[in-house]
């Protein structure tokens, strides 16, 4: 049968502040178990939420980043279930009335196409402690540290039919945070988590398969791979008449497999009612107007604009837009050079290669930005040759100073001195004239070839530092007056 | 009646209360009898009507987001049945 996948992500964000959401408990990554929980995050007998106007901020900077319509009166829900790592027995969540309705954000694919995702919602909630099954053989241990962490939920319609438009989708998302400044959007340390909603259908019929939940997958490649995987599992059942059951599962990646979470069934029903400990939240529209005034430039914006601006191709600009540091690095190299499409070269090329094999954050990188424009000047005034600008640029990545220090101090400035370059030119032509008789004898298309062997001679004598361009129109005039 | 014993164990399961097999006629007599109060509310037009989700009529004061609690783990531990290395231990939980 000819499936089609349909798909809705459920986005669980963590949001960059520095204290928790209800307590005055810090949210620093990393720190030894349960130093970070108080007994509001312990769910103590008679302690009561406080609401960070940071997190609120942020959710309501994350709808106007969207365009969505912010929730004028926005509610606390309790969502109760029973976990070792949620102390209280409930999780405070928004389910009602949420703080962001529904938005349209627009996803840039790979081949340059805008995918328009509907956004169906994005609430606030805490997040639960953590549950440690490997450290101790007969129990289970409990780390209340990322209890009451900020995080913004961020729901999608079932708007997706491939793995590449989730993927797409996550990491335009993940652009979007970290350019609000809303999150670190550190996958790695849990800060951006995915649960994927995943169905199949026949292929020209609208009615909608019974769905799977993959919970908690965390980094791109996995999501790309779950998909697949509980894509091939589905298909597999229908295929031989069986049937879906709605369940939550789990990526397992070391096997590659989904495999079912059967402690979940059971517990699948929240009986969700307004929190009494909270009061509603009431955001009003000078509040959201002056959210607005602080939006900054937006990952879309910032790639129309170096496309039009700087005469990047769409392809340079949608690699260099969606990382903010490399976007601001691009244009201070930009700032100082005035050469776009050498910047973003070098930066997508010889710099990031560099960064990624010593595992540098473009943010942290050795090399300022300053110091990659001297070498950008230096090529484009026709100091250097690409060549020797390769050599400049691994001895500024060694620290070894500024491109014009290096080539100072090495002597590396390439020659572009017409007259010095004719005597070579010359001396080679006289040193050569085997070569020279094969070349006039030859026909045009035989001579481009022969060509090479003198360019390579002189560049032999100069140590490299010819002007290739020069040296190839004062060649071939010499050798051409030879015939 | 407007609920089942089989409701009564579903519910209670989900809130994991123990219902003996001898109470539950009684837990489900008298539960349906709140539920059927709640209906008998449910035939009063609320048109027009917002909906209270706080008896308050005030909305949320909001906290500036500063660090004001500190690490007071070993006092918060010290009531904890069992514990180790700074973690709280509970029964095996097996997803």
């Amino acid at each position: 049968m000819n499936w089609e996948i349909v798909m809705g992500l459920e986005v669980h964000l963590q949001l960059a502040t520095q204290s928790k959401i209800f307590s005055g408990s810090a949210t620093q990554f990393g720190a030894e178990p349960n130093c970070q929980a108080d007994p509001v995050d312990l769910g103590m007998p008679g302690m009561l939420p406080v609401l960070n106007e940071e997190a609120v901020r942020h959710a309501v900077t994350f709808g106007l980043g969207i365009g969505a319509k912010i929730g004028e009166r926005s509610v606390f829900d309790r969502k109760n279930y029973f976990y070792p790592d949620l102390p209280k027995g409930y999780q405070v969540s928004q389910f009602f009335a949420p703080i962001v309705c529904e938005g349209v954000f627009d996803v840039a694919m790979p081949d340059g196409s805008l995918l328009p995702i509907r956004i169906t919602r994005a609430h606030l909630e805490e997040d639960a402690g953590k549950s440690v099954h490997d450290i101790f053989p007969r129990e289970t241990g409990i780390d209340l540290n990322r209890a009451g962490t900020p995080l913004l939920e961020i729901v999608t319609e079932p708007d997706f039919r491939t793995a590449e438009q989730a993927v797409a989708y996550l990491k335009a998302l993940h652009s979007l945070v970290t350019y609000l400044g809303i999150s670190d959007g550190n996958m790695a340390e849990g800060s951006m988590r995915c649960d994927i909603n995943i169905s199949l259908r026949e292929r020209g019929t609208d009615a909608l398969g019974t769905r799977t939940e993959i919970k908690n997958v965390n980094s791109f490649r996995f999501v790309e791979r779950a998909i697949h995987v509980e894509c091939e599992r589905q298909a597999d059942i229908l295929d031989s008449g069986g049937r879906i059951i709605q369940e939550t599962r789990l990526y397992d990646a070391e096997q590659n497999v989904t495999r079912s979470m059967r402690s979940k069934e059971v517990a699948n029903d929240y009986r969700y009612f307004p929190e009494p400990d909270l009061l509603p939240i009431e955001i009003d529209a000078d509040y959201i107007e002056a959210v607005r005034a602080t939006l900054p430039e937006l990952p879309g914006a910032k790639r129309n604009r170096f496309v039009s601006d700087y005469g990047l191709s769409e392809y340079d600009a949608t690699l260099l837009v969606p990382n903010h540091a490399m976007a601001s690095f691009f244009e201070a190299v930009v700032d100082h050079c005035h050469a776009a499409k050498p910047a973003a070269n070098w930066i997508l090329g010889d710099l990031s290669g560099a960064l990624n094999r010593a595992d540098i954050a473009i943010e942290h990188s050795p090399l300022s930005a300053q110091q990659l424009a001297g070498l950008i000047s230096r090529i484009e005034d026709g100091t250097l040759s690409s060549k020797l600008a390769k050599q400049v640029f691994d001895a500024m990545w060694e620290g070894l100073g500024d491109a014009d220090e290096i080539i100072e101090s090495r002597g590396l400035k390439q020659v572009s001195d017409a007259g010095a370059l004719e005597t070579m030119v010359a001396e080679v032509i006289a040193a050569n004239p085997d070569q020279v008789a094969q070349y006039v004898a030859a026909d045009e298309a035989k001579r481009k070839k022969l060509s090479g062997f003198f360019v390579g001679q002189i560049m032999k004598a100069s140590q490299g530092q010819a002007n290739p361009q020069l040296l190839n129109q004062l060649l071939l005039e010499k050798l051409d007056a030879q015939s | 009646m407007s609920v089942t014993p089989e409701d009564i164990e579903k519910v209670a399961l989900l809130a994991r209360l123990s219902i003996s097999e001898s109470a539950l006629p009684e837990v489900t007599e008298r539960f349906s009898k709140v539920l059927d109060l709640v209906d008998e509310l449910n035939t009063i037009n609320t048109d027009g009507v917002v909906p209270m989700s706080n008896p308050h009529d005030m909305t949320q004061r909001l906290r500036a987001d500063t660090v004001t609690s500190h690490n007071t783990r070993e006092a918060l531990m010290a009531s904890a049945p069992a514990q180790d290395s700074g973690y709280f231990l509970v029964p095996k939980v097996i997803d």
